[in-house]
Order: C-alpha cells, then sequence, then structure tokens
C-alpha cells in the first residue's frame, strides 16, 4: 500500500485544504478511502489525492534562506507609503 | 544554543513543532508511543461495542451504534497517519499491536455484558476521553493536535448518544434501571483509571509536560471528570459505587475514594477480563483481511498495467 495525502475543498469558494492521509493501493482507491475517512459528516464537496512521495516540500532547516529575503521588504505593504490623512478611500 | 535548547525555546513560545523540524530522539519516541498507543484504543475500542451492533434494541440505536463504531476505525486512522508523519511505518506500528508489544487502553479489557453497557461506554468512556483530548488538541506536535481537533468535533456525538440511552433505560421499567445501575457500578471505576495513575506515580508526566505533549495533569483531568459527572448521574437517578464521594464546599470540587491501583496494573500488565480475547479479535480481523488487502493490491496492478497496454 502507498501513503496518499488528502486535501478536501469544504464548499465552492474555499481552497481545497490538507486533512491529513491514508494507504491505499492506488489512486482511485485513495480516493473512495478519502471519502469514508474525511468526510463523513459532509465536511467536504471535492476531494484531492496525491501520492505523498510525490509531494517535495521545503526543509525547515533552509526556513531563513527562503523566507528571510522577504522580511525586509516592507515596501511590498500598503502601510510602508505615507499618505496624508484627508485622502480618503485609498 | 544548542539543537535541543532552540526545541525547548520553541515548545515555550507555544510554537508546533511539525513532521520535518528538528526533535530530539526522545521527544519522537514519546510520541511515537502515544500517539500509536491512541490508535490502538481507538481500534480496540471497536471490539466491546461491535458485541452489541447486531443486538441493539431498535434501528435508531443500531444506526448510532454503527456510526460511533465506524468514527473509532475513523479516529484510529488519522491516529495511524500522525503516527507515520513521525517517520514509523503503519506496518509496524500495527504489528507491534497484533504481536501484543504495545498498550492500548485498558477500558477495553472490560467486557459489555448487557445493552446497558453500551450506554456506560458512552457516557463515561467517551466522556472521559474528550477530557483527555479536548486538552490534547493543544499538544505540541501539529499532526496530533489537528487529529485531536478532528476527534473532538465527532466524539461528542459518542456520549450524547451514551448518555440517552442511559436516560431512555432509567426513566424504563424496574429491571431497565437496574440494569443501568449495574453497568455504572462495572464501569465507574475503570473509567476514573483511564486518566492514568497519579501523577507523583507517572513515569512520563514530568517530562511530557514540559515538551508540551501532554498539556494537563492526570489528577486534575480526573477532578474534572468526577466534578462533571456527578451531577449527571444524579439526573439519572442511578448511585456512584463510591461510599466515600460527596461534595467538598472548601475544595469546591467532589471528594471521591482511592482507586483500587492493583486492579488498575493487573489489567495494564496484560491480565484484565478481556485481554486475551482483544487481541485474539484484532489478530482474526487482520488474518481474515489479508484476502481483501491482497486483492486490492492486484486489482491495482492491473489496473495500471491495463492503463499502460492503452496507452
Amino acid at each position: 500500500m502507498e501513503l496518499f495525502e488528502v486535501f478536501i475543498r469544504s464548499r465552492n469558494g474555499l481552497h481545497h485544504k490538507h486533512v491529513g492521509s491514508l494507504h491505499a493501493p492506488d489512486l482511485e482507491v485513495a480516493l473512495e478511502n478519502a471519502r469514508d475517512v474525511y468526510t463523513r459528516r459532509s465536511e467536504g464537496i471535492s476531494i484531492w489525492v496525491v501520492r505523498s512521495k510525490d509531494i517535495l516540500a521545503s526543509n525547515p532547516s533552509e526556513q531563513e534562506a527562503l523566507f528571510e529575503p522577504a522580511r525586509d521588504k516592507i515596501y511590498r505593504h500598503p502601510t510602508f507609503y505615507n499618505l496624508p490623512d484627508d485622502v480618503k478611500n485609498i | 544554543m544548542t539543537m535541543e535548547e532552540r526545541f525547548q525555546n520553541r515548545i515555550d513560545q507555544d510554537l508546533k513543532i511539525e513532521p520535518k523540524d528538528w526533535m530530539p530522539e526522545a521527544y519522537r519516541r514519546t510520541l511515537v508511543r502515544q500517539i500509536s498507543q491512541h490508535a490502538h484504543s481507538e481500534v480496540v475500542g471497536m471490539l466491546p461495542e461491535g458485541n452489541w451492533l447486531t443486538r441493539a434494541p431498535s434501528l435508531r440505536r443500531k444506526v448510532a451504534l454503527l456510526a460511533k463504531v465506524q468514527d473509532e476505525a475513523g479516529h484510529g486512522l488519522y491516529l495511524y497517519s500522525a503516527t507515520e508523519t513521525l517517520g514509523t511505518p503503519r506496518d509496524e506500528t500495527i504489528d507491534d499491536l497484533l504481536a501484543g508489544r504495545a498498550k492500548y487502553s485498558s477500558i477495553f479489557n472490560y467486557p459489555t455484558t448487557s445493552w446497558a453497557d453500551i450506554g456506560a461506554i458512552g457516557w463515561l468512556v467517551d466522556g472521559a476521553a474528550i477530557l483527555n483530548q479536548v486538552s490534547l488538541t493543544r499538544t505540541s506536535y501539529g499532526p496530533y493536535a489537528r487529529a485531536m481537533v478532528r476527534i473532538c468535533k465527532e466524539e461528542s456525538f459518542h456520549q450524547r448518544q451514551g448518555y440517552e440511552i442511559m436516560l431512555t433505560l432509567c426513566r424504563g421499567s424496574a429491571a431497565q434501571q437496574a440494569m443501568a445501575q449495574d453497568a455504572l457500578n462495572r464501569w465507574w471505576w475503570p473509567a476514573l483509571m483511564m486518566f492514568g495513575p497519579h501523577d507523583t506515580e507517572s513515569t512520563h508526566t514530568e517530562q511530557s509536560m514540559k515538551w508540551k505533549i501532554k498539556r494537563e495533569r492526570n489528577d486534575n483531568l480526573r477532578q474534572r471528570f468526577v466534578d462533571m459527572t456527578v451531577p449527571q448521574a444524579d439526573y439519572l437517578g442511578i448511585t456512584i459505587p463510591d461510599p466515600d464521594l460527596k461534595w467538598n464546599p472548601d475544595r469546591h470540587h467532589y471528594d471521591f475514594g482511592e482507586i483500587d491501583w492493583e486492579e488498575f496494573w493487573k489489567v495494564v500488565k496484560g491480565f484484565g477480563p478481556c485481554n486475551r480475547e482483544r487481541l485474539e479479535a484484532r489478530r482474526k480481523a487482520h488474518v481474515e483481511g489479508a484476502w481483501i488487502r491482497d486483492a486490492a493490491e492486484a486489482y491495482a496492478r492491473r489496473q495500471s498495467e491495463m492503463k499502460k497496454a492503452i496507452a
């Protein structure tokens, strides 16, 4: 049996969200199992299953290298720009 | 700062630990033990209730019990998944159970001899489990905490259906009331034992509290359970089998008698009324279910061969 990750869209308009994993012999059965294991109380209207081994995850030890560069780019946020209070709707 | 200090630092800040994060080996081992025991408890927990599935007194009771047992299978699966994120293959975890190397909650080593036991289990056993599990929604390991959130959402129906069964029996004939009382007599003490030994006796408590794997002490949870449950028993009109049970206005808690720890350790060590029967049932189910696992594998193989042939 292979390991699969399960993603569920709880209702239209929302993203699919990771809910857990399960074992199955193939993708089709993984989808059926996901229905039984993760949507017994109408938690979703759409399911994605992905082989866990097909997911490449970033490494926590590389967190700084990956995410630090964004931190000092405060000009990417609207509050960086000074506007007088008198200017409205912006 | 050493890795270990940095790790503890994160825990102290209430930051969750996720699967690929560095963690001390002992933290990993403790989690694997605790989460897999929890998973096994869900799976073995299906057995005492399964005993009454075919004999539920009405269709309403039967669909509810069936849904509850199915939930427990699901809870076992969420927890096996969480164990797996720590790098322990699921087959290994399940083998540990089948070989008798792993533990599960001792409560499931008691027999369900009457229908009222199904009521008492939902009310008391699920009630005790919910208290423990709610505290574990704040546990430091992310996948375990998330599994607990799902489980807690689903558990509350379990407890309510149990209490409803008790209520129906207690509002019924004298024989039904006696059945309910008898179930309470037999399940009360084992339910209190579910919270584990006194904290002073518990080998894992201190380290687990420091790592925030465990968020509340055994004795605190047990006290909360007693305080919660006594008024519910009063409402049913049945008596908790503890002569020392009484309200303590100074402490604002119920005082209660000492657990029979000899019995507790006996059941933990494998000599409870049903330990052997439960493991045998699990092994039998595993062996008898082998063909369907094999068939699923064979079908998947055939499907992929056919797809290749077409392409």
